[in-house]
């Protein structure tokens, strides 16, 4: 490719970028009422949306070969355990984060 | 109390959210920018690219784009699909950056999965600004993300580093926020749907051609239990 083409891919994933985060944001302006099924949609879908971003951070996990998830599902759990015991968003990430690397480096 | 204390206030209530982000975005950060640098562009690309995309994955993925043969609409179509998942965050927000004045161009504009997360969830304190709050989540991890790509362009191969695994830490960050969303919401059936659908089509689809199917049987379910979900809302609240 030369230049110029690199330019232009780089500009057609910026403005696919911006067209998947803007979108709804154009449909729905501000200034007008947005439609009831809208609204319930805004309400029940955050939820949603992050059940399916942790599946998403886990997509290349392979389950089925290979250490079978084991490192992550033990990391996840001890998130959870940490989370529920003393709800400190820092305490938790960093504690399955250290147990996550111990378990990748020094153990798997 | 003046609009700069105002500012300041909303700084100090952000910046501890995105503590985890910034080891996160600079360890991945860095990792991209030595991978554009391993595959032969110069330390500007992953440096304009980092601020101009701002899509982790996507990034990542452009790289292969720009190895290929030329082909800008592919490349469009391509985007829209990795990044389709960011329509579901704009409708959840819809309400949440509406009176954020001219801000909210640039709120919509770095809404990366970690912007949405923290945004979408947190609490924030009652004397605080909530459009500056936003504001400051969005700016500061667009500079870590930033930073992370630029140190990995221009030192990359002076760094000698045993951080593997460190990449979790964007794992254990949307883990606990699902947590905290599991633990506020007062029925649990969007946040198993979430979960169960995309894990489904994940073993059905694969890793690189779930989402789109996750979102359309995430939005069916939903729709047809509207009726469900909106009595148990009106019940317990």
């Amino acid at each position: 490719m030369t230049t110029a083409q690199m330019i232009i891919t780089i500009t057609m994933v910026v403005l696919g970028t911006m067209t998947t985060r803007f979108l709804p944001f154009l449909i729905f302006p501000a200034g007008k009422k947005t439609p009831e099924y809208i609204q319930y949609l805004g309400k029940v879908l955050p939820a949603a949306a992050l059940g399916m971003l942790v599946i998403y951070c886990l997509k290349d996990v392979s389950i089925f070969t290979g250490m079978h998830a084991v490192p992550e599902l033990i990391s996840i759990a001890v998130v959870t355990i940490l989370h529920f015991w003393k709800r400190q968003m820092l305490l938790s990430i960093a504690g399955g984060t250290i147990v996550y690397m111990l378990l990748v480096q020094f153990v798997f | 109390m003046g609009k700069q204390n105002n500012i300041k206030a909303a700084f100090r209530a952000a910046f501890p959210f995105t503590i985890p982000i910034f080891a996160g975005f600079l360890f991945l950060g860095i990792a991209y920018g030595i991978y554009m640098r391993v595959s032969g562009f110069s330390a500007i690309y992953p440096v304009l690219m980092s601020l101009t995309i701002f899509a982790g994955s996507m990034e990542f993925v452009t790289v292969d784009l720009l190895l290929g043969a030329f082909n800008p609409v592919g490349a469009f179509m391509l985007t829209l699909m990795v990044n389709a998942r960011h329509l579901f965050y704009g409708l959840s927000m819809l309400d949440k950056y509406k009176n954020v004045g001219k801000k909210r161009w640039y709120l919509i504009f770095g809404m990366c999965d970690e912007s949405f997360s923290i945004n979408c969830t947190a609490e924030i304190p009652e004397n605080v600004d909530k459009g500056w709050f936003y504001f400051f989540v969005t700016l500061l991890n667009h500079c870590y993300w930033f930073m992370g790509a630029t140190l990995g362009g221009l030192f990359g191969s002076l760094l000698d580093f045993n951080m593997e695994g460190l990449e979790f830490v964007m794992t254990a960050l949307l883990v606990v926020i699902f947590l905290e969303q599991w633990m506020k919401e007062k029925n649990h059936v969007s946040s198993l749907l979430g979960l169960g659908l995309s894990f489904v089509c994940l073993v059905i689809f694969g890793s690189s051609n779930f989402i789109i199917p996750s979102m359309l049987c995430i939005l069916g379910a939903l729709s047809l239990l509207r009726n469900t979900l909106t009595k148990k809302e009106e019940v317990l609240s």
